[in-house]
């Protein structure tokens, strides 16, 4: 016992993520514990898109299994696993059966080196930021293989265009990206890093958020980001691959149930896994916001507090509905069931303030925070905007977005390089 | 613009030269598509992307309307014009009562001629709402559709008060009205002017001067005055193609001469255009809506007609503007009790002609807004 104890202790105290130092076995408490917050966060977002899209569009949203249909996702998900699983005669059944694995595959293997803090990562890699581009585009294998196994004129006219999307939005999104990775050189080595706990130490050190680098250079590389990321997961306004008006479903039109669900839940880890790419690199990862204006332990000890209140918050807000809801006796199950949801909130809020807790968490609820806030985007997209037109969609992505991004790179590093460039116009000048 | 005239059918055989010389796709899309409207079925030859050619095919609604009317008196037949647009129900029952009407050379009594004016005028809100909303989602906007379909709500609720019945109204008889107007009908009438006023503009933000919703709407699905009218399109689209044909200042029909409105035109002929002419065209229904409140006489509501109605020997062709364009009725009677022949000219059967000619060369992604900006009712187009 005692040494279990001092084994978690060691850990605690470690500063290396559990990868990096080559822990096995944290590494797999690591592995599960992301992927179990991925599937919670999943369904939270199933959830929530669909109430705030309803709210969006003055109607309720899911109202009935649970109490404001809390329970909608485990019933659809119930129902997904119940649905007969089809397969269509005329498909190649071995790589039907393939292409969601792909898909799910590449969506979770890029959480490997998501930096939820600066220990809270599986692994840091050296190249990890390269790892991730890499990952997340071999999705697209699995649509297209998904589009062309259904043996079918939809799904496969979806996987065409999935591919010729994603493959030209990757382009202007490497650019981004590679304007970042210079500015994390501007130090007294001079070392750039891909490593995306180095990314955001390099924000840390240089006390500024990449995204108000040079501005407003990193401004517009976070902008060529946030637009390109949301084509590379296919989503509303860049929805054409799975465009409902037009193609049925895309490239999952024969898909059904299990496999769907598949899909489904690729397409949001993609979205939470792309979001946590663009708060890596542009918005200071795990790191607080105000962290130059507010700084000194007393803004540091009411920053670690906000994880905690904003659960005691939503406790509230929980507890503020339980009070609104019908006093029906039909009811009664509801009520209880959203109070003690609320209680679970108030629980988790309470556990937050303890110290050890809240200084070893506030990293990964800053970093989720920010990423929730990518998340609220995407479903605000979907709310507002119309579906862009094929040849548009290729026109904004090599017309505008490539060009924006070359000038961009180069533009970065003038500017990074501008004392040296400087100096050797002066040594031409005055030999 | 190519002459329509000039088109062949489509021929799913020989391929055309392609781009790259690869092979066509012939794709079919409905009569199970969600934006198709309803059960039409469109077989798209596809190079990549680009339509080289497509066909409609029809008739998977058809219910043999026009046959069913000879065999119903004239009363009988009023409700079944319901259910051929059924989106603007009562536009149907307006255009049919008029041409019954003009056969047994009786005219409605004034008051009831001003609560027709309301209601189709409420109606042709209703369908352009629709329209937005659906129009709007398979564009890909979905939110457009929900504040539509709100407001186009409160439209119903006045239905639902004056005769019982939400979309298939059957809100007039021939010769005027069966039923008086409910207390509190013109004040329902002013809150719906005034509640929806500023809900039109909400549309208008949402979309208008919406960047992608402009670049998919402009210079998509073009079509020509010229050609709109050899083809016989009419209503909002005709008048998006620049011609201002309107029947209700064309050839006024119930009283709309006595209302002061404009006739919204576009110049382009695009999906914006057309677009923007439909909203233009809800607020000018605001507006005789507005005037015709006011001005709602006392009075009888039902001319006299016969209870058993025998028209004399002949033929009549009567048309209206209904909010898809000119809906006619041609009735033939042999001075019997039923009808000899019902023909209905159906705007939603002959604007879909025009399907092939705006779609040729573009995307497909454009064939699903040009369906959309048609403005199509499968119920009217198959009957």
């Amino acid at each position: 016992m005692h040494d279990v104890v001092q084994y978690i202790q060691s850990y605690l105290e470690s500063n290396q993520t559990p990868g990096a130092a080559g822990n096995f076995f944290w590494a797999t408490v690591y592995i599960l514990l992301v992927f179990v917050g991925l599937s919670i966060a999943v369904i939270a977002m199933n959830w929530l898109e669909r109430k705030i899209l309803a709210h969006m569009q003055v109607r309720l949203g899911p109202m009935r299994v649970g109490p404001h249909g809390l329970l909608q996702p485990i019933a659809d998900a119930l129902k997904l696993l119940l649905k007969e699983d089809i397969i269509p005669a005329e498909a190649d059944k071995v790589v039907f059966w393939v292409a969601p694995f792909i898909v799910v595959l590449a969506a979770f293997t890029v959480f490997v080196v998501v930096p939820f803090g600066p220990t809270h990562a599986i692994t840091d890699m050296n190249i990890g930021i390269l790892f991730m581009l890499g990952v997340s585009s071999l999705s697209v294998l699995g649509i297209v293989t998904a589009g062309w196994a259904s043996n079918s004129h939809y799904p496969l006219i979806g996987a065409l265009r999935s591919s010729a999307q994603m493959v030209s939005y990757e382009v202007a999104m490497g650019l981004a990206v590679v304007s970042v990775i210079l500015m994390t050189s501007l130090n007294e080595a001079s070392t750039g890093t891909l490593s995306m706990i180095g990314i955001v130490q390099a924000q840390q050190a240089q006390q500024q958020w990449f995204v108000f680098k040079f501005f407003p250079l990193g401004l517009i590389g976070f902008f060529i980001f946030a637009v390109a990321m949301v084509a590379e997961t296919n989503r509303a306004p860049f929805d054409l691959p799975e465009a409902e008006s037009e193609l049925t479903a895309g490239f999952h039109t024969e898909y059904s149930g299990f496999r769907w669900s598949l899909f489904f839940l690729a397409e949001y880890s993609a979205m939470i896994a792309v979001s946590s790419i663009a708060v890596t690199l542009w918005l200071g990862g795990w790191l607080r916001p105000f962290p130059n204006a507010l700084q000194g332990p007393t803004w540091d000890l009411v920053f670690s507090l906000i994880p905690g209140l904003t659960f005691l918050f939503l406790a509230g807000m929980a507890f503020y509905s339980t009070l609104r809801m019908p006093k029906h006796p039909l009811f009664r199950v509801q009520t209880i069931g959203l109070a003690g949801f609320g209680a679970l909130l108030g629980v988790i809020g309470l556990i937050l303030f303890i110290p050890g807790v809240r200084l070893r968490v506030q990293d990964i609820f800053w970093f989720s925070a920010k990423v929730a806030a990518f998340m609220y985007l995407y479903i605000w997209y979907r709310g507002t905007f119309p579906r862009y037109r094929f040849d548009q969609l290729m026109k904004v992505g090599w017309k505008v977005l490539l060009p924006t991004g070359l000038a961009l790179l180069i533009l970065t590093a003038l500017v990074a390089m501008r004392g040296e460039l400087l100096a050797d116009v002066r040594g031409v000048w005055r030999p | 613009m190519t002459d329509p005239r000039s088109l062949s059918p489509l021929d799913l055989e020989t391929p055309d030269q392609t781009f790259l010389d690869a092979n066509e796709l012939v794709i079919n899309m409905g009569p199970q598509h969600p934006a198709t409207h309803g059960v039409l079925r469109v077989i798209l030859r596809l190079d990549g992307e680009k339509v080289m050619g497509l066909e409609c095919v029809i008739g998977y609604l058809h219910r043999g309307v026009e046959k069913i009317a000879e065999n119903r008196t004239y009363t009988m037949f009023n409700p079944y014009v319901d259910r051929m647009d059924y989106v603007a129900a009562v536009s149907n029952a307006l255009g049919y009562c008029e041409a019954v009407e003009k056969l047994l050379s009786v005219e409605a009594p004034p008051r009831a001629q001003y609560i027709r004016v309301i209601l189709t005028e409420l109606n042709r809100m209703a369908s352009h709402q629709l329209w937005l909303g659906t129009h709007a989602l398979d564009i890909g906007a979905i939110t457009p559709l929900f504040y539509t379909f709100r407001d186009r709500e409160e439209i119903l609720k006045i239905f639902e008060k004056y005769c019982g019945a939400r979309l298939t109204t059957h809100a007039f008889r021939i010769g005027g009205l069966q039923y008086e107007a409910y207390e509190g009908f013109e004040k329902d009438v002013r809150d719906f002017v005034s509640f929806v006023k500023p809900k039109i503009d909400e549309y208008e933000e949402l979309l208008t001067t919406n960047r992608i919703w402009l670049e998919r709407t402009k210079g998509v699905g073009v079509i020509s005055g010229k050609d709109c009218i050899a083809l016989g399109v009419t209503g909002p689209v005709l008048r998006a193609s620049g011609v201002q044909w309107d029947l209700r200042k064309a050839q006024p029909y119930a009283n709309y001469k006595n209302f002061d409105f404009e006739i919204p035109t576009g110049q382009n002929g695009d999906t914006y255009d057309r677009y923007i002419v439909r909203i233009m065209e809800m607020r000018q229904s605001l507006r005789i809506i507005e005037q015709a409140v006011e001005g709602i006489p006392e009075g009888p509501i039902m001319a006299k007609v016969p209870k058993v109605m025998k028209p004399p020997v002949g033929e009549v062709y009567h048309s209206i503007e209904a909010p898809k364009g000119e809906l006619g009725y041609f009735i033939v009677s042999d001075g019997s009790t039923q009808p000899y022949r019902v023909r209905v000219r159906p705007p939603s059967f002959v604007n879909l002609q025009a399907l092939e000619l705006m779609c040729r060369g573009q995307l497909v992604a454009d064939v699903i807004a040009v369906i959309g900006t048609l403005d199509i009712v499968l119920g009217e187009v198959d009957r």
